[in-house]
């Protein structure tokens, strides 16, 4: 637990590794001020773009004693603001999963070369990016830990599959590597509460390690404090389940 | 969540962005999150020119309600100005 005489101190800044195809891929970078080495999270941002909360949240991974790591995964789209590449981006149905997972990947492999850095590596995503947070911890390993947080579209029909999205995440499931923590709304459309109970049902089938919280009285995207979805009570209660989830498969410094 | 819910239409046009006019060669029609209206899903309506990059944008968000509206105006105005045998 922090104690008011520690000293603290952060690096935030912006930085390259490669992703899917060998792509020079820029990423926002926090961690705490030391030697470590300290477990690490990386960040998986959604559909509306790597913005100002993903830098937040970003730093936030880095005051609780994670290296944190956002990549920007549009940075293929051109480079303006965080809103307009994410409105090319959706204009654009959105980028291929393959692709995603691919820049899972190099961003895990770019952690693993740092020596700050311990083997201990979650992955953390919202909306679009707990989906592929999920996803990336199925096809991707090495991680210890994944968290999701009211992604939908992991439970798909035959029909909302696409050539960007040419499978459903839950058809992963058997592959996932780590232990899973899922929040969800109960008010929330996609997913529905009956999706969560179907991914439920897929990760006990399979023998799983997992967590799903199902918050009544919120919606989607109730950590989005500048959002009309944001929900106090639940907000607070599922970041403090995120960071003991963490500290108890990555480990972490005290916050 | 997101909806990915979109369709891009090839168009002609000026829109005037942040840096002044642009031509526009595409519009692309969402319903999905919003950037700035206050609620979870919405009728968004990008004005863009690709080539110009992302920033070459005009952006309107609309409730449903709001989008259908606009719609029948549009084709409402469209159908006096042929009416009216000003199309060109």
């Amino acid at each position: 637990m922090y104690q008011t005489n520690h000293y603290e101190g952060m690096l935030a800044e912006t930085a390259t590794f490669h992703g899917a195809h060998g792509d020079t891929i820029n990423a926002y970078f926090a961690r705490p001020l030391g030697p470590g080495p300290y477990p690490a999270v990386i960040l998986i941002h959604h559909l509306p773009g790597w913005d100002a909360w993903y830098r937040e949240v970003t730093r936030k991974f880095a005051h609780h004693g994670y290296a944190a790591l956002s990549p920007n995964l549009y940075c293929r789209e051109g480079h303006g603001t965080p809103e307009d590449v994410a409105a090319m981006v959706r204009g654009a149905g959105g980028v291929p999963d393959d692709q995603v997972v691919g820049d899972a990947a190099g961003a895990l492999a770019y952690l693993g070369s740092l020596p700050y850095v311990n083997d201990k590596v979650g992955v953390f995503g919202t909306c679009s990016g707990g989906r592929h947070a999920f996803l990336s911890a199925c096809r991707v390993t090495g991680f210890a830990a994944a968290v999701d947080c009211w992604g939908g579209r992991v439970v798909m029909s035959q029909e909302e599959l696409t050539p960007k999205q040419p499978v459903a995440p839950l058809d992963y499931t058997a592959d996932l590597s780590c232990p899973l923590l899922g929040l969800f709304g109960a008010e929330d459309r996609s997913p529905t509460p009956e999706q969560v109970v179907r991914h439920e049902q897929e990760l006990k089938k399979h023998g799983k390690v997992y967590e799903f919280h199902l918050y009544p009285g919120a919606g989607h995207g109730f950590f989005y404090y500048d959002r009309p979805n944001y929900r106090q009570e639940q907000a607070v209660d599922g970041w403090s389940k995120i960071f003991a989830f963490l500290g108890k498969h990555l480990g972490a410094l005290a916050d | 969540m997101c909806t990915m819910i979109s369709q891009q239409v090839r168009i002609d046009g000026s829109g005037k962005g942040t840096g002044g006019w642009f031509a526009v060669r595409a519009a692309n029609v969402s319903y999905d999150h919003p950037f700035n209206l206050a609620q979870e899903h919405a009728l968004n309506l990008d004005f863009v020119n690709e080539a110009l990059g992302p920033g070459a944008r005009v952006a309107v968000e609309l409730n449903a309600e709001s989008a259908r509206a606009l719609v029948e105006t549009i084709q409402a105005v469209l159908a006096r100005a042929e009416a009216g045998g000003y199309l060109e």
